[in-house]
């Protein structure tokens, strides 16, 4: 089915596509049938920056199994990472 | 026995509002004159597959005209356009029927226009067609392929842009209508599929729905894992036999 539904989350960063990085402030989330990927429904996450007009995007399309698995691998980077950086792990 | 060639082209037409719209055309190079057959494409944008359906209404022999829906939205490509307008709640469903009345209009001024013309869309698309076969004027026939939210359940679904469900404008439906469903969908489920049936024939409209087995939403896309070979040749065969009968008679290569 097509869906209407968009997750908008604002956020602070960067993204890069091809030679330039942009500043970015907003990802659009929504499962739907995707334009590229031959799957009948997929994650799709637009990044852009609405400040600047939001027109622009840098986008991805991942199917519903392997969109799981990259939150779960972000969960983990951010575990581990901000223990680290906090000093909570001696070696 | 040969095929019949076809000409394609993007082409400006008068869209809502009297904007300047484009869209897709494809017509069979004939002397016959021939019906003509708006498509309308499904949410994520005026894609490949789009296209595509529109050079296979040609080649069997009907003018086929797929509007881009968001090209508002432009410049850009197809599916930025696409993201564009999905961010903004999607496009009314005033802004849509105005540029498929647009479209008629276009295939109608045609030289090879027999003077009769439909309106087929998939997904969204098919809640669109339902739409325009109760709202639109000089509509000769409808196929609404999987329209989903024709019935609405979830009172969210009812916006501004989108502000009356389709299927409490029945009434108006003035055309043939064919519908052309997958058993395994959830978006019509076969429940919403048969409700509508009732309506249709409570009102003694003009109607013919096929529901097939072991498919799902989308049936007709080979570049999807619902593609369903089996169902979809007959489906196609189904809407190609209709479109003969409701705005035909499509060119044959002589």
């Amino acid at each position: 089915m097509c869906s209407y539904i968009v997750e908008k989350v604002a956020l602070y960063g960067s993204a890069k596509a091809q030679t330039d990085w942009r500043s970015i402030d907003t990802a659009h989330v929504y499962f739907d049938h995707p334009f590229h990927t031959p799957l009948d429904h997929a994650l799709s996450i637009d990044f852009i920056n609405e400040a600047a007009g939001g027109r622009e995007r840098i986008a991805v399309e991942l199917s519903a199994e392997t969109a799981r698995e990259l939150v779960k691998a972000i969960s983990a980077a951010l575990d581990r990472g901000e223990m680290e950086h906090a000093g909570l792990n001696q070696y | 026995m040969s095929y019949l060639g076809m000409v394609t082209e993007v082409v400006p037409f008068a869209a809502h509002g009297g904007e300047a719209g484009q869209a897709y055309y494809a017509r069979p190079t004939t002397q016959q004159t021939v019906g003509g057959v708006v498509l309308i494409h499904h949410m994520p944008g005026w894609d490949d597959w789009i296209q595509e359906a529109t050079r296979k209404l040609a080649h069997f022999g009907f003018a086929c005209i797929a509007p881009d829906l968001y090209f508002r939205e432009r410049p850009g490509s197809p599916d930025d356009c696409a993201a564009r307008a999905r961010a903004k709640g999607g496009v009314s469903d005033d802004q849509v029927m105005g540029d498929v009345a647009g479209a008629m209009a276009f295939l109608r001024a045609q030289s090879n226009s027999n003077g009769k013309v439909g309106v087929m869309g998939f997904c969204s698309g098919g809640r669109h067609t339902y739409l325009a076969a109760c709202r639109l004027k000089r509509i000769d026939a409808a196929v609404d392929c999987w329209g989903g939210r024709v019935i609405v359940e979830d009172p969210a679904d009812i916006t501004p842009a989108r502000p009356v469900a389709p299927i409490e404008l029945s009434a108006g439906i003035s055309c043939p209508l064919l519908g052309i469903f997958g058993n395994d969908d959830a978006n019509p489920s076969p429940k919403q599929v048969n409700d509508t049936e009732a309506v249709l024939k409570k009102l003694g409209k003009t109607y013919e729905f096929h529901r097939y087995d072991g498919a799902g939403h989308g049936f007709f896309a080979a570049d999807r894992p619902a593609y369903r070979p089996e169902q979809a040749t007959d489906g196609w065969r189904k809407v190609i036999d209709f479109l003969d009968r409701t705005i035909g008679p499509r060119a044959r290569f002589a």
